[in-house]
């Protein structure tokens, strides 16, 4: 039993009093919250005894704002007013959205709308108005934040909220944004499988290699991670922030409107069919078959029988894909199969046998399913956040994390220099230097993405932005630093000086979009399938811009000391200018390689000539003693 | 938070009390690591100020730079050429070897012909153990001769590995896709 600490009458009680602090498990279909109570952590419930809230926000005719079983219930007779698997939008802009017909929002353009909050992003029009998904996910932690307050009876000091791991800079600033607006104090944004992870660990006081795979409603994500000695250092993550349990719901609405000859379903019916979907999907873990009977609004009726074999088979090649990112998790972790000591299944998507069998056949080993899937999150996030409030001394842990997908900035001709690869462990920071392209530029502009391609329109563009008032220079003398800071959130800022005069330039990366959930599966697979290409591409990028810097030069010395030259000497460079010139006009890298070192031969001389001419003017008026200094 | 012992002026192998040598013992390489993590990392003053929490990400930041560069041999390497003032010229000095780059080539084409996981398992292991010679040399090179010419060449050649062991990852993507 817990001692109670009464503190003497007139003695203040602040050096050991306790900070209240929370997790927050923010998920594609429900969330939770959680908090370390007399050192154990719980998830709290609400008045009715219910830990889990339906992520799902209903906005009334009458200005009312429900949220969860409440706004789920009414989903079906009010589809385009309630919000379900919002988590999906965050930090995605309209054209990041594959098909929206099959979704029953009216979805607006917010370019068009330029409101503050979620800028950029898709927004939802509502009877309450347009709204960002950052406003339907605060709409979820606020209700989170009051069933805590109530239930630890004070203020919170904090909270921590979970993100998928997969999260890319547009999405985790999302969510710390509605945190925020939720009127909540972010201690850290956690990783999803790393709080999973905390979770077991600690409670097991596990040693060796894990790994965590976490199937929710909406997002895959897969972390390997060594744990020693109270270190819990994430070696890899990968993921589809795309794949969930949702997509195994649509499988089964698909095979009905297939069975049923269906084609442009209203939104109540299409919100209809998929409540049944989820709930087939739900039964077929227990059951080796199920009925599916529905009444759609023309009065037709639905009415299936669904085998386990028929469902898993239509969703084999969801699970191949979990498949497929885990083994290239373990080679960026260079590990293999055997290295691994245990599998934590988190989400309850997780459940589905098929899922069980598949992971549990790739390692060898029967996964760990101790903790509840659907609690062990928001039980890790407590556990961290009660140690980032400063309850606790001593007996810490530490969490090493990465960034998961690696970040740059554009280069000439459109390529991409990263300049953060991903699995980094963060924070971090690296600095990378660019000069000017022409002579007495004074300004750049600097471009940052995210992705593994190497080319720039095949990455996801997070920001832009402008470095000026750069002295003019000849090309190639301005020396712009660029440095990328990303912090324990995985939250990146970019700085940009130029060396010489301390210009600088600072931005928050804010991005309009966040990666969209197609793009991200395509950049991975088209990163391998496309590196040969890349390489080409790259190769012809580059050379046509060490041609075109190479003519620029050679023009601008020609206008200027041609003089030095005689006619002979001039024909002879000017011939080899006109054949690179029509090389450029080709694709063939090697050519253009040739031509440019043709081009540069010619030259020499002339170039030797110049360095002369100019080393004796500068030298003109000068004593010795003097340039000693 | 400054804690103590911590000095941003510091070399990496300075910060990690470890000498200033090629071979490295890693396991103290790894426990010097986590002992200054546990001090430094942001999630120890996430209570604390907001110049606190700044100054630890800034502290953690160069833990991580310098842990990185010294667990990875051609990062060490050119480190401490760069300490030495010695340019390891990866970018401008392409006068490599003819049979070296000959064997590249092959290399090269090896990885691209590969049709199975088994092939390319074989490439890998030949090529780590051929990274790992390569690196012993360098660790003569540096450590005893202190011949920082020579080892500025092993530099060189082990970036050439390092892009090859780059290029035989994304053909298991490839395989896998």
């Amino acid at each position: 039993m817990a001692l109670l600490q009464i503190s003497e009458p007139g003695l203040s009680t602040a050096p050991h009093q306790h900070r209240l602090a929370v997790g927050i498990d923010l998920g594609t279909t429900n969330s939770l919250v959680a908090t370390v109570r007399n050192g154990i952590s719980v998830v709290l419930n609400d008045d009715n005894g219910r830990a889990m809230l339906p992520s799902v926000v209903r906005y009334a005719a009458e200005g009312d704002v429900i949220v969860g079983e409440a706004a789920q219930a009414a989903q079906s007779e009010d589809p385009v007013n309630t919000i379900v698997s919002v988590k999906r939008f965050m930090g995605r802009g309209l054209k990041d959205l594959g098909e929206i017909s099959r979704l029953p929002y009216r979805f607006v353009d917010s370019s068009s709308t330029g409101s503050g909050q979620g800028f950029g992003m898709l927004q939802l029009r509502t009877a309450a108005g347009a709204k960002s998904p950052v406003e339907v996910s605060a709409e979820i932690l606020r209700v989170l934040r009051e069933r805590a307050e109530a239930s630890l009876g004070g203020e919170l000091v904090g909270a921590v909220i979970t993100v998928p791991a997969y999260f890319d800079d547009a999405q985790r600033q999302a969510t710390k944004d509605a945190a925020k607006l939720a009127g909540l104090n972010v201690l850290r944004l956690l990783n999803e499988p790393t709080a999973a992870a905390i979770a077991y660990g600690l409670d097991n006081a596990a040693e060796g290699v894990y790994a965590v795979y976490d199937l929710g409603g909406g997002t895959f994500d897969i972390s390997i991670l060594r744990l020693s000695r109270g270190v819990f250092e994430v070696l890899a993550a990968n993921g589809d922030s795309a794949l969930g349990g949702d997509d195994f719901d649509q499988r089964i609405h698909c095979w009905l409107l297939e069975k049923n000859n269906l084609s442009a379903l209203s939104p109540q019916d299409t919100r209809l069919l998929l409540t049944h979907a989820r709930t087939a999907k739900e039964q077929l873990t227990e059951h080796a078959e199920t009925r599916i009977t529905a009444v759609l609004s023309s009065g037709e009726l639905i009415d299936n029988v669904l085998t386990r074999e028929e469902f898993q088979a239509m969703s084999q090649n969801l699970v191949q894909r979990t498949l497929q990112l885990l083994r290239r998790a373990l080679r960026d972790a260079k590990l293999g199969v055997a290295d691994v000591k245990g599998v934590v299944m988190v989400g309850g998507a997780t459940r589905m046998p098929q899922v069980q069998h598949a992971v549990g056949e790739f390692f060898g080993q029967m996964p760990l399913t101790n903790l509840d899937p659907d609690k062990v999150v928001a039980l890790g996030a407590a556990i961290q956040a009660n140690l980032l409030a400063g309850n606790r001394s001593g007996d810490d842990w530490l969490l090493l994390d990465v960034i998961p997908l690696s970040l740059g900035i554009e280069t000439m001709g459109g390529l991409t220099e990263k300049i953060i690869p991903r699995n980094s462990t963060i924070p971090t920071a690296r600095a990378q230097e660019f000069t000017t392209f022409k002579d007495g530029q004074t300004a750049m502009s600097i471009h940052v993405v995210q992705g593994e391609r190497e080319l720039i329109s095949d990455c996801r563009s997070l920001a832009k932005f402008e470095l000026r008032g750069i002295p003019a220079m000849v090309a190639g003398a301005a020396r712009i630093r660029v440095t990328f800071q990303v912090d324990a959130d995985g939250l990146l800022n970019v700085a940009a000086r130029e060396m010489g005069s301390g210009v600088e330039a600072h931005i928050a990366v804010k991005p309009s979009y966040g990666l969209s959930d197609a793009e991200i599966t395509r950049m991975l697979q088209e990163s391998a399938q496309h590196a040969q290409d890349d390489m080409l591409a790259r190769a012809l990028r580059e050379q046509q811009t060490e041609a075109k810097q190479l003519l620029e030069a050679v023009q601008h010395a020609l206008a200027q000391d041609g003089a030095l030259l005689s006619e002979a000497e001039r024909t002879c460079i000017e011939d080899r200018m006109g054949s690179l010139n029509a090389l450029l006009q080709q694709t063939d890298h090697q050519a253009i390689k040739r031509g440019i070192e043709a081009l540069n031969v010619a030259t020499t001389e002339f170039a030797q000539r110049r360095m002369d001419t100019s080393v004796k003017s500068a030298l003109a008026g000068h004593n010795i003693s003097e340039l000693g200094n | 938070m400054q804690p103590s012992g911590f000095n941003f002026q510091q070399n990496h192998f300075q910060l990690f009390g470890l000498p200033q040598s090629f071979a490295i013992d890693s396991t103290q390489l790894d426990l010097h690591y986590r002992a200054l993590q546990a001090q430094v990392h942001p999630d120890k003053s996430a209570h604390l100020s907001e110049a606190e929490q700044r100054l630890a990400m800034q502290h953690s930041t160069q833990v991580n730079e310098a842990y990185q560069t010294l667990r990875n041999p051609l990062k060490r390497a050119r480190y401490l050429l760069s300490l030495q003032g010695v340019d390891t010229q990866e970018e401008t000095n392409t006068a490599m070897p003819v049979d070296f780059l000959m064997e590249q080539m092959e290399w090269r084409e090896a990885v691209a012909e590969a049709g199975d996981v088994s092939v390319l398992d074989e490439l890998e292991a030949r090529l780590h153990r051929e990274t790992h010679a390569l690196e012993n040399e360098l660790a003569g090179k540096i450590d005893n001769e202190k011949n920082y010419a020579d080892a500025a060449g092993l530099v060189r050649k082990l970036r050439f590995m390092e892009k090859l062991a780059e290029e035989i990852h994304s053909a298991y993507d490839e395989i896998d896709t």
